[in-house]
């Protein structure tokens, strides 16, 4: 295959020149519609799309069939797998696909969440339907509009790869079609293709935007540079809720291409010409800061904070039979704290965001997950109607939750900054990876205290588990997620519903208030839930002097897609027979975002305490599937991802600080640490689940298992270096 | 003002000596596939050659840089093995690292035209990829290696 045949190109589509161009864009058709794609993407500048039929799809009189998409492309695949989805139903030509991102329109928005927004593993979740009728729309007005031009019956045309074939040899392509389509009413029902024969659904498409992040010319928001733009680098409290005492910034002003030196309500902005120059001029501000109400915390403090909420009782998540009789009958009890560390998302490009304010309008340039709110954010701040405010959505150089932010504080900071350079020409805020790893919004620090119980036979009658960890929900506009029992359901998500039948079950929950922002972070709940359920029920297996994949499988007849994958991973790893020399195996399985994944992992205990991680095992039931390189490629990354929490991430404080800057004491997982990783996708006709997120969870607790397994310890805290390997050790 | 080749052309900017190459390339040339990720030298992201070795963008000075020949990802041929085997591999997921890898990736193979195993992962080692594509960077180097007359 050669990367040169398909080199889509992307752009962005602003509202304004939809507007301009006087697109309903609930559905109205519009004639020789023009698509201005302004800065980004050369050549396809002047194309005539002719034919609109909906907010998603243009085609153009050359055939060219342009696909506006909603969501965010991060790395997950969607500038690929929405437009499969699109193109399966219009039967078009894939060659001539073309991908823009959206602006900010209610056609996009989630139809879920109600705003436009990229996350909680479900695009293709969510869009698969409304894509589907979009392109059968469209394919059903050019087989009529073909079927008018040659006076037949539509039901004696069909639509093939970008063309309409009637009878007697007769065919047309989408181009030609396009302009006699768009006169036509747009059916309410079109029909969807029979499920049986899909042309791209399920094949290994290649991703179209491969061949742009391998030549270098994806445009990234940081790669955004408009005429005259300033870059500004903002000095930030060190403590959360910290603010300005005094500022001289005198010194600053005199580094040669510092502009200006403006206050934030976030901080103190430093507006350059250019990074360096910005980066030169904040280390030059003198700048005394009133510490906020964070100023005492410290990782310890809230270890033993934490320990006292667990020992009480919480709002009761869910309760089944009677815990406490259980376990006091109970002729064997366990118990255990485990805990998990607050977590930067880290993506690799750092936050950023240009914004163009002007009396009467704003527009921005920035990667992010959540166009609405971050519209509606900088509407407010500049003092705008959201109408006057442009948001465009370059590529992300990663996600994983940061850039999806209720608070929008990497674009609420940058129109602050811009409104008062007062009218200085585009600004853009960048971070650096200090700023990033600072910055707050983690992922919750997490404490949960777990007691089980067996019965006579080693069957498990008991489980209790007390989750203590601050609301990322709570404050937010998300806040309708929070029940009337005062549960944050993503703080409780997957232990509440764990997939084993436990006859005395308890889930309860602490919320404290602690002065750190927090957000989700790639996996969410999950991403704590399933170290301590798949740990402490490898704890209990091995109790019951029991198999750990024998010990689960009994307990899952509820949940039979969580047990087949647990049943495809063990297989396919050699469940039941010896691991290597050297190595121990450990299992896990998670229900996350509509899917089902277990992993396999083997590691091996080194002498140095560093835990290698060798192979990974992983099976996936995602239900029908779009494209299966892409499910492959993101259980990858949800692995990588996941082993970095697992084996290095943690951010602390001591004395309101963040102890953590960069990644020499925020280190990734690099290339030499990876294991071998082996997926396998259960075939199934099931409804389809996200793939973004569900790689992460079982890795940790998979590895964790593994180590118990090879080494008898028992690492309950995460990360597991190799300094906790070896104290554990000396206990040992 | 500084002379520096980058990509086989000469461009003279003005700029103190000691901006980073990474943003002399960015902000003041506009040649922006080298990405800023750490500015550290530990991620790997503004990778570029320098004399034929890669090296963190970040961490060279201009005045540094006066002199030397510089190739970034804009100056890798689309043609050249490690992009096209990064093609054929689909490695990028959010592709924001990219660039650096493969420009790691080029001069690992000039350096060893069939690297080993041991060899890939810790040359990669340098190169951070929050999206986890190792497993098929470490194929696309063999691969590419292969198309050289590697072992493969």
């Amino acid at each position: 295959m050669s990367g040169k045949a398909h080199e889509p190109e992307f752009a962005c589509l602003t509202r304004r020149d939809l507007l301009k161009a006087g697109v309903a864009l609930g559905g109205g058709l519009v004639l020789g519609f023009h698509l201005p794609f302004p800065g980004a993407a050369e050549g396809s500048a002047g194309k005539e799309a002719v034919f609109a039929p909906n907010a998603f799809l243009r085609i153009g009189s050359d055939g060219t069939v342009t696909m506006v998409i909603g969501k965010s492309e991060m790395g997950q695949g969607v500038y690929t797998s929405l437009p499969m989805i699109l193109a399966e139903e219009l039967m078009c030509d894939w060659k001539k696909v073309r991908v823009q991102s959206a602006p900010v329109d209610p056609a996009y928005n989630h139809t879920l969440f109600g705003a436009q927004v990229t996350g909680g593993s479900t695009s293709v979740r969510t869009e698969w339907e409304r894509l589907s009728k979009a392109g059968a729309t469209a394919r059903e007005m050019l087989v009529a509009a073909a079927a008018r031009e040659w006076k037949v019956d539509p039901k004696g045309c069909r639509a093939e790869n970008g063309r309409v074939t009637g009878s007697g040899g007769k065919s047309l392509p989408y181009g030609k079609l396009a302009a006699k389509a768009a006169k036509l009413p747009v059916p309410k029902d079109a029909p969807l293709k029979s499920p049986g024969k899909p042309v791209l659904l399920g094949k290994r498409v290649p991703r179209l935007d491969t061949p742009a992040k391998v030549a270098g010319t994806a445009v990234f928001g940081i790669d955004v540079r408009l005429p005259g733009m300033r870059t500004a680098l903002v000095a930030r409290p060190p403590v959360f809720g910290g603010r300005v005492a005094r500022l001289d910034a005198a010194k600053a002003k005199a580094v040669p291409g510092v502009k200006d030196v403006v206050q934030v309500p976030s901080g103190v902005a430093v507006i350059a010409t250019d990074f360096w120059s910005a980066k030169k001029g904040r280390e030059a501000l003198e700048v005394a800061w009133e510490d906020g109400e964070g100023m005492t915390l410290s990782t310890a403090g809230l270890r033993e904070r934490y320990a006292a909420l667990a020992a009480t009782m919480g709002m009761v998540a869910r309760k089944e039979g009677d815990v406490e009789a259980a376990l006091t009958k109970a002729a064997k009890r366990l118990s255990a704290v485990y805990e998990v560390p607050y977590l930067a998302h880290a993506p690799m490009e750092p936050e950023n965001c240009v914004v163009d304010l002007r009396a009467d309008r704003c527009e921005i340039w920035t990667g992010t997950q959540m166009q609405t709110g971050d519209r509606d954010a900088a509407a407010r701040v500049a003092g705008l109607n959201k109408e006057q405010v442009t948001l465009h959505t370059p590529f992300l150089g990663g996600g994983f939750g940061r850039r999806g932010n209720p608070a929008a504080d990497f674009v609420a900071e940058t129109v602050h900054v811009a409104k008062a350079a007062g009218g200085a020409g585009p600004v853009r805020v960048v971070w650096t990876r200090e700023d990033d790893i600072k910055g707050g919004f983690y992922r919750p620090m997490w404490y949960s205290k777990v007691d089980a119980g067996l019965d006579a036979e080693g069957a498990l009658s008991a489980w209790r588990h007390t989750i203590v960890g601050q609301s990322i929900l709570a404050g937010t506009p998300f806040g309708a997620g929070i029940g009337k029992d005062g549960i944050d359901g993503t703080s409780v998500e997957g232990a509440k519903d764990l997939p084993y039948a436990v006859p005395n079950l308890l889930v309860d929950l602490h919320s404290p208030k602690v002065p750190v922002p927090v957000l989700w972070w790639r996996s969410v709940g999950h991403s704590h839930t399933a170290f301590v359920v798949e740990c402490f029920l490898d704890e209990a297996a091995r109790a019951a002097g029991k198999d750990p994949v024998a010990f689960r499988l009994p307990l899952m007849s509820g949940h039979p897609r969580s047990k087949g994958a647990l049943e495809l991973a063990a297989r396919k790893a050699g469940w039941g027979t010896p691991p290597p020399k050297g190595r121990g195996r450990g299992i896990a399985v998670a229900e996350s975002f509509g899917s089902f994944v277990a992993q396999v992992a083997e590691v091996e205990a080194q002498a140095d305490g560093r835990i290698r991680v060798c192979r990974v095992v992983c099976a996936i039931d995602c239900g029908k599937i779009v494209n299966p390189d892409t499910i492959e490629a993101q259980m990858e990354s949800g692995i990588v991802f996941g082993l970095t929490a697992a084996l290095h991430g943690q951010i602390t404080f001591a004395r309101g600080r963040v102890e953590q800057g960069n990644f020499d004491d925020y280190p990734l997982l690099r290339l030499d640490e990876t294991p071998e990783i082996e997926v396998h996708i259960v075939e199934s006709g099931e409804k389809p689940g996200g793939v973004g997120e569900p790689g992460v969870p079982p890795v940790a607790p998979a590895v964790a298992n593994a180590l118990f397994d090879a080494s008898g310890i028992r690492l309950r805290t995460l990360p597991m270096t190799p300094e906790a390997l070896i104290s554990a050790r000396k206990r040992a | 003002m500084i002379p520096l080749t980058i990509n086989g052309k000469t461009y003279r900017v003005d700029v103190s000596p000691d901006t980073p190459l990474l943003w002399v390339l960015r902000d003041h040339l506009g040649i922006s596939g080298t990405k800023f990720g750490c500015g550290a030298g530990l991620c790997g992201a503004c990778t570029v050659h320098v004399d034929g070795r890669a090296e963190f963008s970040c961490q060279l000075p201009a005045g540094d840089a006066r002199g030397k020949k510089i190739v970034t990802i804009e100056g890798i041929p689309h043609d050249h093995p490690v992009k096209q085997a990064w093609i054929i591999e689909e490695v990028p997921q959010c592709g924001y690292c990219q660039p650096g890898q493969i420009l790691r990736a080029a001069a690992l193979l000039a350096e060893h035209p069939s690297p080993t195993d041991l060899q890939i992962d810790e040359g990669m080692s340098p190169s951070l990829c929050r999206c986890g594509a190792y497993p098929r960077i470490r194929k696309a180097v063999r691969r590419a290696a292969g198309e050289r007359g590697g072992r493969k």
